[in-house]
């Protein structure tokens, strides 16, 4: 789907250079779900605006599976749902905005809303909807654009722990069930095992990569916590947890060396 | 509304809770009608007693009079339609105005930067020391009324409107860059329906700006309006005149801030925005 190619990036300001992103090399595979693990402030957002081509590299390359650049979608840690629309017409606002509005999008909104319970909703503002309901009609806000490819920045982290564990469930199995590409921003160990068929590890700033671990869980069933309890979910755990401590721990020792100076 | 007649023995929590409620509500009003009535009381009486002079404080009967007086002879009517005709214009103006300078800045990072400046000072200038220019500029009459109502108001209006444009979310903005929208589409679809909570306390501060602009305008340049009445009245040493009309400028101001106020109400009740705060 997409591969990125010793992607290098630095923001410039009057106080000086800072590199987010350094010789950066991984690739996602069409129709995979890919978590992105890394300290905080380690440039993950970068990672989500190079992919989407609102930055450009300074170094490298970023490459696309297909000729062109595929359809992009979103999911933030706010649904950012606007309050003076409907559920529908909030939908509705990126083939409103493509001019791409007609009878076709309509039927398929009505699906989508259907499929996913929020058909009975349609007309009411989205601060009558509960976070998760909000989350859902973000993720289908993406969907009716036909994206190829997801990008999800945190978009779980500011629900409280029991609907995030269902939200995030739910928005994972609709992703799955329409098979699109997905890379998934989070700080959250436990969600980027539990979620993804990848882990990638980042460095503390600036980004590279120093883990990329393919995850195979044995789930004895389908609800919420299968996966979390699966026999090699601590492993992974571990063995991530490690990873990320030794980077924490490091970016520590060089702000103290750095002090010295 | 439903009656209910029960014993508060009977009454559930909820609807003790809304009966204290009420009963709150319907004090405050009474008591703001006591202190209003206290105070017209206490005036009456000192004018006749003699404690304060009526022929320089007047009394409330003696407006009463003046009003009903003025009101016969049809100059109250001319007056106040004059009044709130140029209030009304200076507003709509106003807000025209304002707004399209708003987008403007709001449009052109370079443009705002340049002109911040200039907006603050012009907007720090104490703007009734421009009522004689304007007058000089463009002769007496409603025009340099308006002018002045104009002045008054604009440029901390073209401020407040801007910064709280410049306060859109910005994930809301990037979410419509994403979706494929251009710089039109952001104003269109985010920042003006979001910024409508702010354009409304604009308005509010602005009816009233408005007619302090019209009144300073109506000193210099008017041979109609409450402004002039004020000034006659003054020259004349009829003062039952000035205080009438500074009441009813009172009541202008009340009633336009209040007709803005239930609009304001009426769109959070439709948005249901209410939920959110």
């Amino acid at each position: 789907m997409i591969t990125f190619d010793n992607v290098s990036f630095a923001y410039h300001s009057l106080q000086g250079e800072t590199r987010a992103v350094s010789r950066l090399c991984f690739r996602v595979e069409p129709k995979s779900f890919v978590s992105m693990v890394g300290p905080s402030g380690c440039g993950k957002s970068t990672i989500l605006s190079l992919t989407a081509g609102v930055l450009s590299p300074q170094e490298g390359e970023i490459r696309y599976d297909s000729d062109k650049k595929p359809i992009i979608g979103y999911m933030l840690q706010k649904d950012h749902l606007f309050y003076w629309r409907t559920i529908w017409q909030n939908c509705l606002l990126g083939p409103e905005l493509q001019k791409t509005l007609d009878d076709n999008t309509k039927t398929r909104l009505t699906e989508l809303l259907k499929e996913y319970g929020l058909w009975e909703f349609k007309d009411k503002k989205p601060q009558e909807l509960s976070g998760g309901m909000r989350q859902r009609a973000a993720l289908i806000r993406t969907l009716i654009m036909n994206p190829e490819l997801l990008l999800l920045d945190e978009p779980f982290s500011a629900l409280d722990f029991q609907t995030r564990l269902r939200v995030s469930d739910e928005i994972t199995h609709i992703i799955r069930e329409q098979e699109k590409t997905a890379i998934l921003i989070t700080h959250d160990l436990q969600e980027a095992i539990s979620l993804g068929d990848r882990v990638l590890v980042l460095s503390s700033r600036p980004a590279h990569l120093i883990r990329d671990v393919t995850v195979h869980l044995t789930k004895s069933g389908d609800d919420l916590l299968s996966a979390r309890n699966a026999p090699e979910f601590n492993g992974y755990f571990n063995m991530l947890w490690e990873d990320l401590k030794e980077e924490t721990d490091n970016e520590k020792n060089s702000q103290v060396a750095g002090q010295d100076v | 509304m439903k009656k209910i007649h029960k014993s508060r023995a009977k009454m559930s929590d909820q609807e003790r809770y809304v009966l204290e409620h009420h009963k709150k509500h319907h004090q405050i009003t009474a008591l703001r009608l006591l202190i209003l009535a206290a105070f017209l009381f206490l005036w009456e009486i000192a004018a006749k007693t003699g404690l304060i002079d009526s022929f320089f404080f007047s009394s409330p009967s003696i407006i009463a009079e003046c009003f009903m007086e003025l009101l016969e002879n049809n100059t109250l009517g001319v007056h106040l339609a004059a009044s709130i005709g140029e209030v009304l214009f200076s507003f709509a103006l106003i807000i025209a105005l304002s707004l399209a300078a708003a987008i403007l800045l709001w449009w052109s990072d370079f443009l705002s930067r340049i002109l911040e400046p200039f907006l603050v000072v012009l907007n720090s200038l104490p703007k009734s020391a421009l009522a004689p220019l304007i007058i000089v500029w463009i002769g007496t009459g409603a025009k340099a009324i308006i002018a002045a109502g104009v002045s008054v108001a604009l440029f901390g209006s073209i401020i407040s409107l801007y910064s709280g444009f410049r306060e859109t979310d910005e994930e809301k903005i990037l979410l419509v860059r994403c979706l494929g929208g251009r710089k039109r589409d952001v104003l269109t679809k985010v920042v003006l329906p979001s910024g409508i909570p702010n354009i409304f306390s604009v308005m509010k501060v602005n009816i009233g700006l408005a007619l302090v602009g019209v009144v300073i305008g109506e000193f210099f340049a008017g041979r109609v309006g409450l402004g002039y009445l004020i000034i006659y009245g003054t020259q004349v040493f009829q003062l039952d005149m000035v205080i009438t009309s500074i009441l009813l400028l009172c009541i202008l101001a009340m009633l336009m801030y209040q007709i803005l106020q239930w609009a304001e109400h009426r769109y959070y009740r439709k948005t249901g925005i209410e939920n959110l705060k």
